[in-house]
């Protein structure tokens, strides 16, 4: 398979991480898709790395690697404080900020 | 073939060179990460009593080092050098952008001190309105977490206008944002909202980071390197894929300007404002500010230089959306943080217009207008935490109906701030105002410039509604009262300070950043 393929499956992955934080409501499931477009960065950057014959791309990934873990441990620490006060991960359930 | 490569590699083909790292232009990051390392590890190691004694002087004497140190870099006779194998730009524009976040940080240090009315939950792990919360209330501990999460932040923003390249752009991004969510969560008093604002804050800036992200990604797919040099150098060679270029610069700009706060990125900017803890958001509505757009700029200005053709309109129909939508949304608001974040996504666009001129003129008045904005809105935001009630901080505009009466001078200074935020003459907001319509003008952007001036009106009519609020009406009998502590007087006194002597005296200042802008950013 040419790189390109996989660029295309990036661009599918990351469209649909797009559409389920759009369309999701548990904000466990909203920051899985978040991450599945960080995937499909890495994906992209991987291809990417292969067809220009660099390393960069690569090396790029291990970065978005360290810094999505980061994003996970801050993402479900403050996902857990707001579940424990409303014992619900709904997005639609914080509607206290508006107008 | 593998194994053939291997056993050629040691006898040393092609060596691999150690990255050569000037640790003395790289200095004001290391020096603020390394404090809040140390901070970490007072955390860990000093008793519980002591924590606060040991990490507000640590936090204050890292900021002035740092600060010191840019001062230093900015005062030598060509500051103008990429360090650490280009990774990151040291220049005028650069430093300027650094200096101001590092001043601003210590002013909102001043406010996330402050004892008398403090704003951090006394445990964030605690549910509100159990019994362990009452416990830590009782025992006045408070978190002290919160010193050494403001400097990795500020780490992250002394880096983010600094980075010449995307992935570090990213790694600062990501440095700056992460505990700036946590922050958001940690308000003492109506924690509902604070950590509603911080799940808000964290969901939507993780969705933008994946935006600029795969715009970084399509952009490495187009030159074949993350490095802005070199991506300039693809777009003037005018070679490869237009798609993918284009594809990659405009989700690029949808991660920048998600941090800038530009209209139509800008919907999480008056919940995440209105329910992080006040002396955050002072520190959100300024220094994050400053430093995204010396970050948009440099991406633009180096980056894209030769592409400012085709972004120019975009960036014109950005920054008129985002003044006419910040000023008009804001005047039907009626809680006061609320309505400075509209007014923060108004200013945003009036950065952006002295930003389309891509003039050194553009670049200085922006400069100019961040330091001016940057004060007066941390000033503001110093008022908001003295006027309190039961409930603490009494940020609804009803709530501040005839504090005129009651205190003259608090309400007095926010009306200064007010007018400063409308640009009247004799206050820094004007010269600011000044500075990026006049550069935008003789950069042939008058249509942008007419826009601002209206949007300007709009904007002066809800800020002097809150002051006919505030002195043309009866008090309440229960009205809210003005609680000053020593440290968040001396905010409001330095915002004061700072937004008469730019509007008075601005000289001085507009030559720092027309000196600073006499080279762009560095390539």
């Amino acid at each position: 398979m040419s790189p390109g393929h996989y660029l295309a499956l990036s661009a599918i992955l990351f469209t649909i991480g797009g559409l389920g934080v759009l369309v999701r409501r548990n904000a466990i499931v909203v920051f899985m898709c978040v991450e599945l477009m960080l995937n499909a960065c890495n994906l992209a950057f991987v291809s990417f790395s292969r067809m220009h014959g660099n390393l960069d791309g690569q090396i790029i990934a291990f970065f978005v690697m360290v810094v999505a873990a980061a994003e996970v441990v801050v993402g479900l620490a403050i996902i857990m404080t707001i579940f424990r006060t409303r014992r619900s991960s709904s997005v639609d359930d914080a509607n206290l900020l508006k107008y | 073939m593998v194994a053939a490569g291997l056993a050629a590699a040691p006898s040393g083909g092609e060596k691999f060179p150690a990255p050569h790292i000037e640790y003395g232009m790289l200095a004001p990051m290391l020096i603020v990460f390394g404090v809040a390392v140390a901070g970490v590890l007072v955390e860990a190691f000093v008793s519980r009593r002591s924590r606060y004694y040991v990490q507000v002087p640590l936090t204050a004497v890292g900021l002035v080092a740092a600060f010191a140190w840019t001062i230093g870099l900015a005062a030598r006779d060509k500051p103008f050098h990429a360090a650490a194998m280009g990774a990151i730009g040291v220049d005028g524009p650069t430093l300027f952008v650094q200096g101001t976040v590092l001043v601003l940080a210590l002013v909102s240090l001043l406010l996330i001190a402050e004892r008398q009315q403090t704003s951090f939950a006394a445990q964030a792990s605690a549910l509100p309105g159990s019994e362990a919360e009452q416990e830590t209330t009782a025992a006045g501990t408070t978190q002290t977490e919160v010193f050494p999460l403001m400097l990795f932040a500020v780490g992250g923003m002394l880096m983010f206008p600094a980075s010449n390249d995307l992935l570090t752009m990213f790694a600062a991004l990501e440095i700056m944002s992460l505990p700036l969510y946590l922050l958001c969560g940690l308000a003492r008093r109506r924690r509902l909202l604070s950590q509603e604002a911080a799940v808000k804050y964290f969901l939507l800036g993780a969705f933008s980071s994946a935006f600029f992200l795969y715009g970084t990604a399509l952009l490495y797919g187009y030159a074949g390197s993350v490095r802005l040099s070199d991506i300039a150098d693809q777009l003037s060679k005018d070679a490869g894929s237009e798609t993918l270029m284009l594809a990659g610069v405009g989700l690029l700009s949808v991660g920048l300007l998600f941090k800038i706060g530009a209209v139509p990125f800008h919907m999480w900017k008056p919940d995440v404002y209105q329910g992080a803890p006040t002396p955050i958001t002072g520190l959100m509505a300024s220094c994050t500010l400053v430093a995204a757009f010396g970050a948009l700029m440099r991406v633009y200005y180096v980056g894209f230089e030769t592409l400012k053709w085709d972004w120019r309109p975009f960036m014109w129909g950005v920054a008129i959306l985002t003044m006419v939508a910040g000023a008009v949304i804001a005047i039907t608001q009626t809680d006061l943080k609320r309505l400075l974040a509209y007014s923060s996504v108004a200013h945003a666009g009036f950065l952006l217009t002295g930003m389309v001129a891509v003039t050194r003129d553009g670049l200085a008045g922006a400069l100019f207008y961040l330091v001016a904005y940057g004060f007066t809105t941390v000033g503001a935001f110093a008022v908001i935490t003295m006027v309190r009630d039961a409930g603490g901080e009494a940020a609804h505009l009803s709530r501040w109906a005839g504090l005129g009466r009651r205190s003259p001078l608090v309400a007095g200074i926010f009306a200064f701030f007010l007018l400063a935020f409308a640009g009247i003459p004799l206050t820094s907001g004007f010269t600011g105002k000044f500075a990026v319509f006049k550069a935008a003008v003789e950069g042939h952007a008058t249509p942008l410039v007419v826009v601002g001036v209206l949007s300007s009106a709009v904007a002066a009519f809800f800020y002097v509604r809150v002051i006919v609020v505030m002195f043309f009406s009866e008090p309440e009998a229960d009205g809210p009262t003005v609680v000053a502590g020593p440290a968040t007087a001396a905010a409001v006194a330095l915002g004061v300070t700072a937004t008469v002597v730019l509007g008075v005296l601005p000289q001085p200042m507009l030559d720092l950043a027309g000196h600073a802008a006499t080279q762009m950013f560095v390539r």
